[in-house]
């Protein structure tokens, strides 16, 4: 009892993060990582509970007080191993997750006081490993079976992952020129180093998976040729790949982008090193990044980066209801992103030449709760201002790419354009394909989305071995 | 790796290749584009397919030096290679026999256009083809065209070849002869295809155009490559590239296109400079 109320009083150790007014000029990644010291520290807050809350909180249920125990033993290698029998990207995991409403939101500790830093110390193991482990894979015997992915995204991956330990031939399908998906186009640099994306990945491919990169499927080949050629099972993990507009006037203007346009030059195609990349990217002085998720934050803060002045977040509910987590809302706080909430663009004008001027606002009030149970936001009749800009982001959200749904017949979709699966199996209408991530869930979060590929895997072992 | 298997200079900064892409030749249609990539550091450019060879595992396509990017592509030789070539995109040229059509290509739009008019004859279609340039110099692949069409009709403006003039003059000459024809396609310069557009508006003869605006992954991803068509925004890379002219805003296409004029001049100036140079 005393070794416990010892742990309860040690304080949840901080991120050390660069500092706001440099890293707002910069693309290096903004939170450092735990020391050492730091880490084993933290682990030694674990209580190690018997019955521990934090790994049902877990999409993929990560052992998680069995990784920190071997902290705070010190054994950061075999942290690493236990870390990577369930996670098969935890250096992602351990940046991307929203831990706080997952796997930390259970921790006990979290109770009375600061829940243990489980996405921190999960980044450090994964860290350690990717400078000191050694991959150590146990080839297992080959099934003799294969398995198509499409799309090399995180529930591509994670499925891929599990399939080759289950000895499963397994062929990733990727339509860029590139793996990894939204952790390469979306996510940013400062957020995620693609180095560390594409580390993952090489442990991926040393694990036998194939990946075949430029393989737009819909077009190049399709679900029905893929089994014709003999994949025994066909995983569907396309993402949310269909940027949705505001349908406001003066969208067509240039200097709005859509989010995934805004960061795709940036991240994927390294438009922030432009002209060395040739691919450009700009944003002037002023720049509005409509919506206030996740993606917001990151375009917004891409932004900053690139050389803009004022960037505001446009949003029509308050802070309370922006749906980005909070370490990303106080990061964007902390560099300068100016929130205007209860704010909404009515239209974007442009000069002569076809490009955005200013934007016109409408300011909002929260009245009574809607359906989602959030006060709804109701316009204040005339409120409009305008505000002169040069760059609109639109961050509203994304919808399903049809390129692959549209191309295969047999597949049930819902009215979204989601492809409908098995909540348990993640099977779809058509026999021998299954599918997961947002192409089925609509955009969600990273983790989500590897926990559905994981999920799929297993049903998809299942479902060969009793081919 | 995609590797140029064949080059062929068509005119003075036009450059044809041939480039191994088994997969992708398997599939591709007339009227379909491919996305290419020369080296890490490069940009997406799309190219609209100009040849196939199904049994050689090739995609035909033709450049014209006008930016960096087109520069880099134009110095390939053969046995150079392509970091990506991604393909088919788009949606392929609606073929079937519709009688008597006329195929319009502009300046390098008579590379696009080459598979279409091959395919409409194949179809049956009487295919009337005309291409224009600037001079005669710049006037490429006249025998190919010759070769798949049932007429051919040469404009150039300085009056060097054929008819002196615009493609649209080419296109009124046919016109003022024959009043059978249901279907023209237009591919070339966003001023030319506007120019043919506008030609046949007023004639009632549907006019499909092919177009070529921004892109950057060229699979509906991102939205860079919207263009608004009978007031609704569409996705060029996967609604079209080929659009009914009549409902195309080609004021709107022209300013989008316009989006990185000063980070391309940046681009080239840098290539220039290079060059003098002697880094490359």
């Amino acid at each position: 009892m005393a070794e416990k109320v010892k742990k309860v009083k040690i304080p949840r150790h901080d991120m050390p993060c660069q500092d706001p007014q440099v890293r707002a000029h910069n693309f290096e990644e903004v939170a450092l990582g735990y020391t050492q010291e730091t880490a084993v520290e933290e682990a030694k807050r674990c209580l190690q509970c018997k019955d521990p809350k934090c790994r049902e909180g877990c999409p993929v249920e990560v052992l998680i007080p069995e990784f920190i125990k071997k902290i705070a033993e010190e054994d950061f290698l075999e942290a690493g191993k236990i870390l990577k029998v369930k996670n098969s990207l935890p250096a992602v995991c351990g940046r991307v997750c929203p831990q706080e409403t997952q796997c930390e939101i259970k921790c006990i500790l979290g109770k009375k006081g600061d829940p243990v830093a489980v996405g921190r110390l999960e980044r450090f193991v994964a860290d350690y490993d990717i400078k000191f482990g050694e991959p150590n894979f146990e080839k297992p015997a080959p099934t003799g079976k294969r398995v198509a992915i499409i799309g090399g995204g995180p529930s591509g991956l994670a499925c891929a992952g599990d399939l080759a330990k289950a000895g499963h031939a397994v062929t990733i399908f990727e339509a860029l020129h590139v793996a990894g998906g939204v952790l390469m186009y979306g996510i940013p640099q400062f957020r995620l180093p693609k180095e560390i994306v594409q580390t993952e990945i090489t442990n991926l491919k040393k694990m036998g998976v194939e990946i075949l990169t430029n393989q737009v499927v819909g077009k190049i080949t399709s679900v029905d040729e893929l089994m014709a050629n003999g994949y025994d099972a066909v995983f569907i993990g396309t993402g949310a790949g269909l940027p949705y507009f505001m349908d406001i006037p003066g969208e067509n203007l240039n200097g709005v982008y859509s989010a995934n346009e805004f960061l795709t030059r940036t991240n994927l195609m390294k438009g922030y090193k432009f002209p060395d990349y040739v691919t450009p990217v700009k944003v002037g002085k002023s720049v509005a990044v409509l919506g206030a998720g996740n993606v917001a934050m990151d375009s917004a803060r891409t932004a900053l980066r690139l050389g803009a002045e004022n960037v505001y977040v446009i949003y029509r509910r308050s802070r309370k209801e922006m749906p980005a987590r909070e370490e990303e809302l106080e990061h964007a706080e902390e560099e300068g992103i100016q929130f205007r909430l209860l704010t909404n663009p009515v239209s974007i004008e442009g000069d002569e030449r076809g490009w955005v001027k200013s934007m016109t606002c409408l300011r909002y009030e929260l009245g009574e709760p809607d359906a989602s149970g959030r006060r709804a936001p109701i316009a204040i009749p005339g409120s409009e201002y305008v505000i002169p800009m040069d760059t609109v982001v639109v961050a509203i959200g994304q919808g399903p790419n049809p390129l692959v749904t549209t191309s295969t017949p047999g597949l049930d979709l819902n009215k979204r354009g989601n492809i409908v699966a098995d909540e348990d199996t993640l099977a779809t209408s058509k026999p021998g394909v299954f599918a997961g991530g947002d192409i089925v869930t609509g955009a969600a979060t990273v983790i989500l989305a590897m926990g559905a590929g994981k999920k799929a895997a297993a049903a998809i072992d299942q479902y060969l071995l009793g081919k | 790796m995609y590797r140029v298997v064949k080059k062929r200079l068509l005119a003075p900064v036009i450059a044809l290749l041939e480039v191994r892409a088994p997969n992708v030749a398997a599939k591709v249609e007339p009227g379909q584009f491919v996305i290419v990539r020369v080296d890490e550091f490069g940009e997406r450019i799309p190219l609209t397919v100009m040849d196939f060879d199904r049994e050689k595992g090739t995609i035909t396509i033709v450049v014209q030096d006008v930016g960096y990017s087109s520069a880099l592509i134009c110095a390939m030789n053969e046995g150079d290679e392509f970091q990506d070539f991604v393909g088919p995109l788009g949606v392929a040229t609606e073929i079937e026999n519709y009688g008597t059509v006329v195929c319009v290509g502009g300046g390098l739009g008579n590379a696009p256009i080459y598979p279409i008019a091959r395919a409409l004859k194949a179809a049956g279609n009487h295919v009337i083809t005309v291409i224009g340039s600037r001079t005669a110099d710049l006037l490429i692949l006249e025998e190919e065209l010759n070769d798949v069409s049932n007429e051919l009709v040469i404009a150039t403006n300085d009056g060097s070849k054929g008819v002196t003039g615009f493609v649209t003059d080419g296109l009124a000459h046919v016109l003022s002869q024959r009043n059978d024809v249901k279907v023209i396609w237009a591919i070339g310069p966003m001023v030319m295809m506007r120019a043919v557009v506008e030609y046949t508006r007023p004639l009632g003869i549907k006019t499909i155009v092919s177009m070529n605006p921004i892109m950057v992954d060229g699979t509906g991803m991102c939205g860079a490559c919207r263009i608004s068509v009978g007031n609704e925004t569409k996705f060029a890379c996967v609604d079209g590239p080929e659009f009914d002219g009549h409902l195309v805003d080609f004021d709107l296409a022209m300013k989008r296109l316009a989006f990185y004029k000063d980070e391309e001049n940046r681009a080239k100036a840098r290539l220039e400079c290079d060059h003098e140079g002697g880094q490359h």
